[in-house]
C-alpha cells in the first residue's frame, strides 16, 4: 500500500523522458536486501530513494526481554562482518556500567580479534567491490586470504563469522594454544599478498577512471549525515573512535588514523586499503605480548545494571557503532538502542550519486560498504 | 571543554533547561517548545558547535515519550546529551530537527515508525521499516499475539 | 587421393574432379556446397564447445582454482552437458513480444558469424571463399550481426533488454571503424585485399615483424577493438550481471539463448582468426628470411597446426583481459573509441603509407 502512494508522490512531476527503475531487493550488487527506486534520465541518475526494512527483525524490542549475555549473542547478527566488535561494544557497556575492570589479557585478546575481524571485513569488501566492477578474479583472491582468518576464528571461538566470544567480564574461554602462531603466520603471509591487491585493482587505469572523481561527499555533508568509518575519513572527517575515545588495548598501540581529503570513491577505496596495512601493524605490536592472566572476571549469575543511561562507542569496519542502554535496575534493559554505522552511511547515498550514471551508482554503493542487517536491525 | 566546564557553560547559556551530569556525559533536558531553538543554538554557537548528531533514540516512558539526542562537536570533541519529553503518550508530537542535522531526518522516521511520535515540519514523515497498517512495536503496551510470545 | 597434411590443394582438387566425373556439374557443385556447409557447421559446433570449456579452464586458472573437473575426465564433457541442458529448456516467449523479430534475431547473429568465418584460410588449399576483396567482404558481413542484437533487444518488450541492446549496438558500430581501419593498415602494407595473397606475402616474415611499428600498433588496436566488437572482456557492459540490466538476451531461453552464446564464442574465434591471418602470418610457419635451416625446422610442423596454435594464442590473450580487468562504463567505452583509437588508427595508416612508400620495412 505504501509503495503505491510513494510512486504517485514521485510521479506527479515525472516527465516522459524520465523513468523509474527498481533495483529490487534481490540484486547482485546491493549487498543484501536493499531496494532502491532510481529515477533515471537515460543513463543519468536523478534521484534515488532507498527502501529498507526487508530484514528488520525487531532486535531492539527483543533485547528488552533478554539478559545481557543473551543480548551479546544477538549483536553478532547485525553487522555480521564485524561481529566481534559488536559483541565487544555491549560487553564494554555492561562492564563500564558495573564498573568492572577486566584483566589486561582480555583487553589484548579483544583488540587482536577486533583487528582480525576488521581485516576479514575489508577483504570481503575488496573482493565484492572488484566483482561489482567486473574484475571477477578479485573475488577469489580476497576470499582465499580471508579463509585463513576464518579458520583462526573457528579454532579459537568455535564459529567462523558470528563469533560470540565476548561476555560481560571478559571472554567465554581462553584462546587456543595455536592462536598466536597462526596469527603470526597469517601476518607474514598477508603482508606478501596485500601488494598483489594493489597490483590487480588499485593501479589499474580502468578502475581509477571508474572511481576517480565519482561520488563526492564533502566534509560538511559527511558530518551532517553522520557518515563515519572509512567512508567519512575519506572526506576528511576525523572520526576514528579508536583514537578519540580509546577502549580495550587501543591506548597501548601506535597506529595512524588514515584521513584522505579527496572525498571521492577512489579515496574511500584507498583509505580501506591503507587501514588494512594499519591493522597488520597493530596485530604485530600486540600478538607477541599477550600478558598472562585470567580470561574473565567472575561475575554474578544474573547481571543487573544500576539505574541510569550508559553509552559505549566502538569502531567497527563500517564506522562508529554505539550501544545505548537505559536501565531501570532490572535484569533486562528498559530500552536498548544500537547506533549502527550503516544507517547513517546509507542515507548519504542520494546526495553522492546525483548526476552520475547507473554504473557509478554500483561503484559508489560498493565503496560505502553497506551491510543491510546493520541498517535494518 | 571538560564535562564540568560544559555543564557550567550550558547552565549559564540556557537558564530554563535542566542540566545534570550523568554517568558519562552532561545531560540537558529542555521543554518541547524550546527544542528547536536550543538545537539551532547548540549547533551554531562558537564555544559549543555541536555539529555531529550521532544517536537519536526514542524511549517510551509510561506517562509520555522521550527523545534523546547524543551530540558531539567535531571541533572541541566534547559530547552532550539533549533530552526532551513529549506532552503526552497517546499522541506524541515534537518539532523536527532535520533542518539542523540532516541525519535526524531518517532517525526521526525510524522513531515515528517504531514509536508513533509525530514530528512537526518534517518534510517526509513516512514509515521506514514497517508497513502502514502495523502498530508501533517499541511501545510498552504493544500486543501482538502471533509474533510476540509471552512467557 | 593422397592426404597430404601439409597442403590440402591436391585433396580438394581430387574431390572436385571426382565429383565432376560422377555427377553433372550442377549436382557436383550442390554436393560441394553441402559438404562445405556441413563441415563448417560441425566445425563451428565443435569449436564452440571447445572454446566454452577453454574459457572456463582459463578463468579457473587465473582465479587459482580448477574449473570443471567432474563431468568426464578433467571436465571435458562439461560443455556437452551444458548444451544438452540448454536444448531441454522451455522456450518462453514474452507475451507482447514481436514474434517474428524475436524468432529471427538469433539466426541473424549466427548467419553473420558464418559468413565471416567462411573467408578465413585454415591451411594452404583449405579456404572456402577466396575473393579478391576478401578484407572488404569481411568487414561488411561482420556488421550484419548488429542488426540481430538490436532486434533481440527491441522485440523482447523489456526496457532492460532495450537499454542493453542500445548500449551494445552503439558499442559495436563504433568499434567496427577501428577494426576496419586497422585491417586497412595491413592491406596498405600487403598491397592486396585477398586473403590468400596476404598470407603468401608473409612467407619470409610475418607482417607483425616486417611491418614493425605501424603493424604492432595496428595489432594492438585490432585486438582491443575486436574484444569490444564481440562484447567481451572489459567491454561487456551490455551483458554485465551486476549492473541494472541482464543485457539484450534476457528474454531468451533454451536453444535461442544457446545461439547467442555460441555466436559470441564464434565471433571470438573470428577475431582471433583474422588477427592471425593478417598480422601473424595465417598458416605460415615462422620464417626468418635467410636462415634456411631454421625455416626448414619450422616447416616440419604442418600449417594447420601453426594456424590453430596462433589462434589459440590470441584467444588466450583476449581471455586474459576479461578475467583481469574491471569493466568500463559505457561512456568510457565510447570515449575510448572516438577520442583515442580512431585518431591513433588514422595516424597509423598515414605512417604505414609512408613506410611502404619509402620501403622502410623488412
Amino acid at each position: 500500500m505504501s509503495e503505491i502512494r510513494e510512486v504517485i508522490i514521485n510521479t506527479d512531476r515525472l516527465r516522459t523522458d524520465e523513468y523509474l527503475v527498481n533495483m529490487g531487493p534481490q540484486h547482485p550488487s546491493t549487498h543484501g536486501v536493499l531496494r532502491m527506486l532510481v529515477r533515471l534520465e537515460g543513463e543519468k541518475v536523478l534521484n534515488i530513494q532507498p527502501h529498507v526494512g526487508y530484514i528488520h527483525s525487531g532486535i531492539e524490542k527483543m533485547c528488552e526481554a533478554l539478559t545481557y549475555p543473551q543480548i551479546i549473542h544477538l549483536t553478532d547478527r547485525m553487522d555480521y562482518l564485524s561481529a566481534h566488535m559488536n559483541n565487544e561494544a555491549v560487553a564494554l557497556c555492561v562492564e563500564n556500567a558495573l564498573q568492572v575492570e577486566v584483566p589486561d589479557r582480555v583487553k589484548y585478546i579483544r583488540t587482536i580479534m577486533d583487528e582480525l575481524s576488521r581485516l576479514a571485513s575489508h577483504q570481503l569488501w575488496w573482493c565484492v567491490l572488484g566483482m561489482d566492477m567486473g574484475a571477477l578474479t578479485t573475488f577469489f583472491y580476497g576470499l582465499r586470504d580471508r579463509e585463513m582468518i576464518l579458520d583462526i576464528f573457528e579454532e579459537t571461538c568455535g564459529a567462523r563469522l558470528t563469533v560470540n566470544y565476548n561476555t560481560p567480564g571478559g571472554l567465554m574461554f581462553d584462546i587456543h594454544p595455536n592462536f598466536q602462531k597462526r596469527v603470526k603466520d597469517f601476518i607474514k603471509y598477508f603482508r606478501t599478498k596485500l601488494p598483489e591487491y594493489d597490483q590487480l585493482l588499485s593501479g589499474n587505469v580502468i578502475f581509477r577512471e571508474r572511481t576517480g572523481g565519482i561520488g563526492h561527499l564533502s566534509l560538511s555533508d559527511a558530518i551532517d549525515y553522520g557518515v563515519t568509518g572509512p567512508s567519512g575519513r575519506a572526506s576528511g572527517f576525523s572520526c576514528d573512535v579508536r583514537k578519540h575515545q580509546p577502549y580495550s588495548a587501543y591506548p597501548l598501540v601506535k597506529f595512524n588514523e588514515i584521513i584522505d581529503l579527496r572525498c571521492d570513491t577512489l579515496a574511500r577505496y584507498e583509505v580501506r586499503i591503507k587501514e588494512m596495512y594499519e591493522s597488520l601493524s597493530i596485530l604485530e605490536q600486540l600478538i607477541d605480548n599477550i600478558p598472562e592472566g585470567e580470561y574473565a572476571v567472575k561475575m554474578r549469575g544474573v547481571l543487573k545494571l544500576p539505574e541510569g543511561e550508559f553509552y559505549q562507542r566502538v569502531e567497527t569496519a563500517r564506522g562508529e557503532f554505539g550501544v545505548f542502554i537505559i536501565s531501570d535496575g532490572k535484569k533486562n534493559p528498559y530500552r536498548l538502542k544500537f547506533r549502527s554505522p550503516g544507517f547513517s552511511n546509507l542515507f548519504a547515498l542520494n546526495s553522492m550519486v546525483k548526476g552520475h550514471k547507473i554504473a557509478d551508482l554500483v561503484a559508489i554503493m560498493s565503496t560505502l560498504d553497506l551491510v543491510i542487517p546493520d541498517i535494518d536491525r | 571543554m571538560t564535562n564540568e566546564e560544559l555543564k557550567s557553560y550550558l547552565a549559564g547559556r540556557f537558564s530554563d533547561a535542566e542540566i545534570v551530569l550523568g554517568n558519562q556525559y552532561v545531560e540537558m533536558t529542555v521543554k518541547d517548545d524550546m527544542l528547536h531553538e536550543t538545537a539551532v543554538l547548540l549547533k551554531e554557537i562558537e564555544e559549543a558547535s555541536f555539529d555531529y548528531l550521532f544517536c537519536l533514540t526514542g524511549v517510551d516512558y509510561t506517562e509520555n515519550m522521550a527523545i534523546i539526542y547524543h551530540l558531539e562537536s567535531t571541533r572541541y570533541r566534547h559530547v552532550m546529551v539533549l533530552k526532551v519529553r513529549t506532552k503526552d503518550r497517546v499522541n506524541p508530537v515534537i518539532d523536527t530537527l532535520s533542518d539542523v542535522w540532516i541525519t535526524a531526518k531518517y532517525h526521526e522516521r525510524e522513531v515515528y515508525d517504531l514509536l508513533g511520535v509525530q514530528f512537526n515540519n518534517h518534510t517526509d514523515l513516512r514509515r521506514l521499516f514497517l508497513e502502514d497498517g502495523w502498530g508501533f512495536p517499541l511501545r510498552k503496551d504493544y500486543v501482538d499475539e502471533i509474533r510476540i510470545v509471552e512467557r | 587421393m593422397a592426404f597430404n597434411f601439409y597442403d590440402f590443394t591436391n585433396f580438394t582438387h581430387n574431390i572436385h574432379v571426382g565429383l565432376n566425373e560422377s555427377f553433372s556439374p550442377f549436382a557436383a557443385t550442390t554436393i560441394e556446397w553441402l559438404i562445405v556447409g556441413t563441415s563448417y557447421l560441425l566445425f563451428v559446433a565443435l569449436f564452440g564447445l571447445l572454446l566454452v570449456y577453454a574459457e572456463r579452464k582459463v578463468c579457473a586458472a587465473f582465479q587459482q582454482r580448477l574449473g570443471p573437473m567432474r563431468v568426464g575426465p578433467w571436465g571435458l564433457l562439461q560443455t556437452i552437458a551444458d548444451f544438452i541442458k540448454l536444448l531441454m529448456k522451455e522456450l518462453i516467449m514474452p507475451r507482447k513480444a514481436d514474434k517474428f523479430l524475436y524468432n529471427i534475431a538469433p539466426f541473424i547473429v549466427i548467419i553473420a558469424s558464418f559468413l565471416a568465418i567462411s573467408v578465413i584460410p585454415f591451411a594452404p588449399g583449405l579456404q572456402s571463399l577466396d575473393f579478391d576483396i576478401g578484407v572488404f567482404y569481411l568487414t561488411a558481413v561482420s556488421s550484419v550481426g548488429v542488426i540481430g542484437i538490436l532486434l533481440a533487444g527491441w522485440s523482447s518488450n523489456n526496457k532492460y533488454s532495450l537499454i542493453g541492446a542500445m548500449r551494445s549496438g552503439a558499442q559495436i558500430l563504433s568499434y567496427e571503424l577501428s577494426v576496419s581501419l586497422s585491417l586497412l593498415t595491413m592491406v596498405v602494407f600487403a598491397g592486396s585485399m585477398q586473403f590468400s595473397t596476404i598470407v603468401e606475402g608473409q612467407r619470409d616474415a610475418w607482417f607483425i615483424f616486417s611491418g614493425h611499428i605501424p603493424a604492432i600498433i595496428a595489432f594492438i588496436v585490432f585486438v582491443v577493438a575486436g574484444t569490444a566488437e564481440t562484447n567481451r572482456g572489459p567491454f561487456d557492459l551490455a551483458e554485465a550481471e551486476s549492473e541494472l540490466t541482464a543485457g539484450f538476451h534476457t528474454e531468451y531461453s533454451g536453444i535461442k539463448f544457446a545461439f547467442f552464446f555460441l555466436a559470441e564464442y564464434i565471433n571470438l574465434f573470428i577475431i582471433s582468426g583474422v588477427a592471425t591471418t593478417v598480422f601473424l602470418g595465417g598458416w605460415m610457419p615462422l620464417h626468418f628470411g635467410n636462415f634456411e635451416s631454421f625455416n626448414h625446422v619450422m616447416d616440419f610442423i604442418p600449417p594447420v597446426v601453426w594456424f590453430f596454435m596462433k589462434v589459440f594464442g590470441v584467444i588466450f590473450i583476449i581471455m586474459w583481459f576479461k578475467w583481469t580487468f574491471p569493466r568500463l562504463r559505457v561512456d568510457q567505452i565510447l570515449t575510448l573509441e572516438w577520442k583515442y583509437l580512431l585518431p591513433i588508427n588514422l595516424a597509423n595508416i598515414l605512417l604505414m603509407a609512408l613506410v611502404v612508400l619509402t620501403k622502410f620495412h623488412f
